[in-house]
């Protein structure tokens, strides 16, 4: 795939996802049994042969949940069953009318040529969703990224107020997503893009991969016990060590470079908890942290999902066009502009 | 066969399942990647570099130390030789294809499960997963192409399909077309080597399968692992620095 969608930072991918109404299309495959953490105790993971919990395979989060809850439900955790049911039936509506992304358009109209998500399997609903009850992935009566420092709100807007005016002067303004370097769905933590939120998992002896299709990024963690690597080491994932709790792979990581998806922030630390509690799903737990950007600590939980078929080749940097264009669309107009201006 | 290659039979430690363990950071100790074949050392592209980025010098890991060029590629490859540094996709940071991943001068990282066997690249992080259960076909082309593995005894096979026309075999500007179709053989020598071997053919291109062979060595460091080489971010200037805002005066 070659497109772009514009998935700037964290909080861009929020604003996204808060848009989508919480659904689940019943006619589109089973859901899982995941509800919230609770639920599904009895199950026992499969186990590799050298006695792993077993979370391989191809795997999705994708999910109309958004990160951070809507201010319309702030202190509401939970949909109730009534709510659930409503939601999704309005988005079952939604599909049957094709009123959205999903439009068929006619052959030949400007329409026709527009970005149309359905045409090549990128409308949300073309995939597994999994069924969650949460309002938001982030958990706890909040369910937003807290408040950041005085010091990151300084940092954050100085770096704002500069970059005003500037976003497409050169490649290094443009997004990370956008230079096809990093993306905000690849974190750490995992978090569900628009599109493409499918994961490989592969293990081997002493190390498990994860690799997201987007883009083609494999983070590989040891789960031996060694320690984070040099701490001026940074990586735009940073460094990943894991290890087994239980049934539970527990993952750390440090050594994020400062140029990160978060904006700024200097010594983000994630621990993530990946647990397989039925044979489709894998509850995915996660925290981040980091006292000189956020005010405390924050959380979240969202299911993963099988499914079927394998991941595809992201060459994202190879067909970058939607860079190459957007730069020169800007020198066009600021020609443009210079010559009316005389 | 080359005398390297010549080793006495070695039997692998086995995973759990009962395969060879090929599990670790290995990595090619040779200049390939400038030149499959013979080449002397030579003066590098950049002036300024001098001494740290000219081209060492090395022996061919070519079978015979010929590449069966039909007439009209051998043009093409001198084409593409003069004009290395435009013409290279390594140069812009593009996935490298097989086998040219293999012996990038950057580590690789075996991880290897009963159902695929993850090949993770250090360089511009290309990555593959070979399948290892009944052979499946290529739902489209690809930079890195399409993988199915199977055991040989000792030996680790993998028949690779679907790749793309862009990528090339080395920095000499030796390429393919997308009718190439490696075969590739990845056999435990020691504990911590293995033979490389791979069959590249292509009809379009070459007039008879031809081979290349080389050990990669495994990364012993206590505590080696894979590191990040984004390099999309260092090709910037050069694909996009003509399109960089002029400073206003």
């Amino acid at each position: 795939m070659m497109m772009h969608s514009p998935l700037v930072s964290i909080a861009t991918l929020a604003v996204m996802l808060a848009g989508s109404a919480l659904a689940q299309n019943p006619g589109r495959g089973p859901g899982s049994a995941f509800h919230s953490t609770g639920a599904a105790k009895a199950w026992t993971a499969p186990r590799t042969p050298d006695g792993q919990p077993d979370l391989q395979g191809v795997w999705t989060n994708n999910t109309v949940t958004p990160l951070e809850r809507p201010k319309d439900l702030i202190g509401k955790e939970f949909y109730t069953d009534a709510e659930l049911a409503a939601g999704m039936k309005k988005e079952h509506e939604r599909l049957d009318l094709n009123v959205e992304e999903g439009r068929p358009t006619e052959p030949g109209t400007a329409d026709d040529v527009h970005y149309d998500f359905s045409e090549y399997g990128l409308d949300r609903a073309q995939t597994k969703l999994a069924w969650n009850k949460r309002t938001s992935i982030i958990v706890g009566a909040d369910g937003i990224i807290p408040p950041l420092t005085p010091e990151a709100a300084k940092r954050r807007a100085e770096h704002r107020a500069k970059a005003r005016g500037h976003q497409f002067d050169g490649p290094e303004n443009m997004s990370l997503s956008a230079r096809c370097i990093a993306r905000a769905n690849v974190g750490p933590p995992l978090l569900p893009a628009a599109y493409n939120s499918n994961l490989q998992i592969v293990q081997g002896a002493g190390y498990v991969v994860i690799e997201a299709e987007m883009i083609h990024d494999a983070r590989i963690i040891p789960t031996d016990g060694r320690p984070h690597i040099a701490k001026n080491v940074k990586q735009w994932m940073g460094d990943s060590v894991g290890h087994w709790e239980g049934n539970t792979l527990v993952i750390d990581t440090t050594n994020f470079t400062d140029r990160n998806p978060f904006e700024d922030a200097q010594n983000v630390h994630v621990v993530e908890r990946l647990t397989r509690v039925a044979p489709d799903t894998i509850l995915y737990q996660f925290t981040v942290e980091d006292p000189g950007m956020w005010t405390k600590p924050w959380s979240g939980e969202l299911p993963i999902t099988k499914m079927e078929g394998q991941l595809y080749e992201y060459a994202c940097h190879e067909a970058n066009y939607g860079l190459v264009n957007t730069l020169n669309g800007a020198r066009v107009a600021e020609a443009e502009a210079a010559k009316a201006g005389k | 066969m080359p005398a390297w290659s010549q080793a006495p039979a070695y039997r692998a430690p086995r995973t759990a399942d009962g395969k060879p363990n090929l599990n670790g950071i290995w990595q090619a100790n040779n200049s390939a990647d400038w030149d499959l074949q013979g080449h002397a050392a030579a003066q590098g592209p950049v002036y300024a570099l001098g001494a740290v980025f000219s081209i060492p010098p090395g022996l061919s890991v070519v079978e015979g130390d010929e590449i069966p060029y039909l007439p009209a590629a051998a043009a093409k490859q001198k084409e593409n030789h003069a004009n290395w540094v435009k013409m290279d996709p390594e140069v812009k940071c593009y996935l490298p294809g097989i086998p040219r991943a293999t012996y990038l001068p950057y580590p690789f990282q075996i991880v290897q499960s009963r159902e695929n066997i993850m090949m993770a690249y250090e360089y511009a992080g290309a990555v593959r997963a070979i399948n290892m259960g009944a052979p499946t076909k290529a739902p489209a082309d690809s930079w890195m192409g399409w993988s199915n593995g199977h055991w040989e005894g000792e030996t680790l096979v993998v028949d690779v399909t679907s790749q793309n026309e862009d990528t090339w075999l080395d920095r000499a500007g030796n390429f393919h077309s997308e009718a190439l179709h490696v075969v590739e053989r990845y056999t435990p020598r020691s504990a911590d080597v293995l033979n490389y071997e791979a069959t590249i053919e292509d009809p379009k291109v070459f007039s008879r399968p031809w081979k290349i062979s080389m050990p990669l060595y495994r990364r012993v460091e206590k505590d080696a692992r894979l590191l990040e080489y984004k390099c999309a971010e260092f090709t910037e200037e050069l694909l996009y620095g003509s399109l960089r805002k002029k400073a206003s005066k």
